[in-house]
């Protein structure tokens, strides 16, 4: 089965298919380092966030649909868990500013895509899965009200 | 080769402090051919953020487990393993980690399984390093491959089976897990359900010890007195005692093995890493739920 993966999405995929063995966790160290800080909005009111507990350290995540239907999101995760950043940078880059249409119909299985299961273990990947999951939703939730 | 022995007085008390360096040992000894430090961390990535200077990485999930079968590698995978990290068989291994060195441990325990003649752990790991100020690197260190000999595992000491645990029932056992998951509420350790067990509970007649309370706010050991207080006074453990002790995959308890066997020297500790993944999942074994043994 081929999935057709959102533009900027796939360049990621292609990015992370570019670069040889270590080097991939190179590449997740960068999206760990850029993932933006939280809006003070958030950062004052950490209870609006909701928590990812499938990753194996803290993640928490919000997610907002404006009226002209595009989806910003928006994540929180120590530094001491720059895996889960890592996860998180390649989100909200691949996702933030996407119409809520595009963002669920992103495939969970680009995280195996990504050529990390030898580098990071299928079951710390599953972390990306559920963020995703989390992050569909959220619009879902949010367009039904 | 093997270094000297990191004479810190808290260590003497232990039954074995040779198992345990400080973080000024590591800094003093940095660099002495014989000696190879190796960070495992559960954050896969942590690692590469920086790390001690010279120090290897070694994964858990990546490189000690079989990538098949729910098991560790072999003889020949952990020769091979240790030979690309160039770690010899006379190599001084010290392991630190992230969380209170909770994969440290887990690494030090396979380690103990293939018989590494010595192996230490950092105590205060990764975390008690950065909080002084030590310095980090990120720079993944050239290290010579070493030859290391095929050395079958022995899982006979340190290692206890299902049927093992069953034979054990109503000897001492330590479950090692949150208060939550030992009486069942939870199926799965706070924050991390990704490894699930269809029934919850505990084995009837184990005491309930979360493992990190061995560790003191700096992650490091706790004094030999607290922890006698701890499984000794509460847990009512005394050393002639043949422990069990579980979790949820094996790596907590693995911790907990560490702190009974070589800092309260009880001959006898074996770590059941099926855990409750194992023992939940599996079809007639007893289960206790609640919080009593």
């Amino acid at each position: 089965m081929t999935t057709t993966l959102n533009p900027r999405l796939q360049d990621i995929v292609d990015e992370f298919g570019a670069v040889p063995g270590q080097e991939k966790l190179q590449l997740l160290l960068e999206f760990s380092d850029e993932l933006p800080p939280l809006p003070a909005r958030y950062a004052e009111h950490r209870d609006l966030l909701e928590p990812v507990p499938e990753c194996q350290s803290p993640l928490f995540l919000a997610v907002e649909v404006a009226d002209d239907g595009t989806a910003h999101l928006f994540f929180d995760a120590p530094r001491e868990a720059p895996t889960t950043r890592g996860f998180a940078g390649i989100l909200a880059t691949a996702l933030d500013g996407l119409s809520a249409a595009e963002i669920l119909a992103t495939p969970a299985e680009f995280t195996t895509q990504l050529g990390l299961s030898d580098l990071v273990s299928p079951l710390r990947l599953r972390g990306m899965a559920a963020m995703l999951a989390r992050i569909k939703r959220q619009i879902q939730k949010q367009q039904a009200a | 080769m093997t270094l000297p022995y990191d004479a810190t007085p808290k260590f003497q008390d232990y039954a074995r402090p040779e198992m345990l360096v400080s973080t000024g040992w590591v800094a003093e000894h940095l660099g002495d051919p014989g000696l190879v430090v190796a960070e495992s961390d559960e954050d896969v990535l942590l690692y590469e953020t920086g790390h001690i200077p010279g120090a290897v990485k070694l994964d858990w999930h990546t490189e000690l487990n079989d990538p098949v079968t729910r098991d560790y590698v072999d003889g020949a995978g952990f020769a091979r393993l240790m030979s690309e990290k160039g770690i010899g068989r006379d190599t001084t291994l010290v392991i630190y980690g992230d969380r209170n060195n909770w994969w440290a441990a887990y690494a030090l325990w396979v380690a103990t399984l293939f018989g590494h003649p010595d192996v230490r752990l950092l105590d205060g790991g990764r975390a008690k390093w950065i909080a002084e100020g030590r310095p980090l690197s990120t720079e993944t260190p050239d290290r010579p491959r070493a030859d290391y000999p095929v050395v079958e595992r022995d899982d006979s000491q340190i290692r206890a089976f299902r049927d093992d645990v069953l034979a054990h029932l109503g000897q001492p056992m330590i479950d090692v897990r949150s208060p939550g998951e030992y009486s069942g509420e939870l199926l799965h350790m706070p924050d991390y359900p990704q490894e699930g067990a269809l029934r919850g509970g505990h084995i009837p007649g184990a005491q309930n010890v979360p493992w990190a309370r061995a560790a003191a706010e700096d992650a490091t050991f706790r004094p030999r007195k607290e922890l006698e207080a701890i499984y000794g006074g509460e847990a009512g453990l005394s050393p002639a005692d043949d422990v069990v002790v579980y979790c949820r995959i094996g790596e907590r308890s693995s911790h907990t093995w560490f702190v009974l066997h070589h800092l309260l020297g009880f001959p006898t500790v074996r770590n059941y890493d099926g855990s409750w993944t194992e023992w939940g999942n599996s079809v007639r074994v007893p289960i206790t739920q609640g919080d009593k043994p």
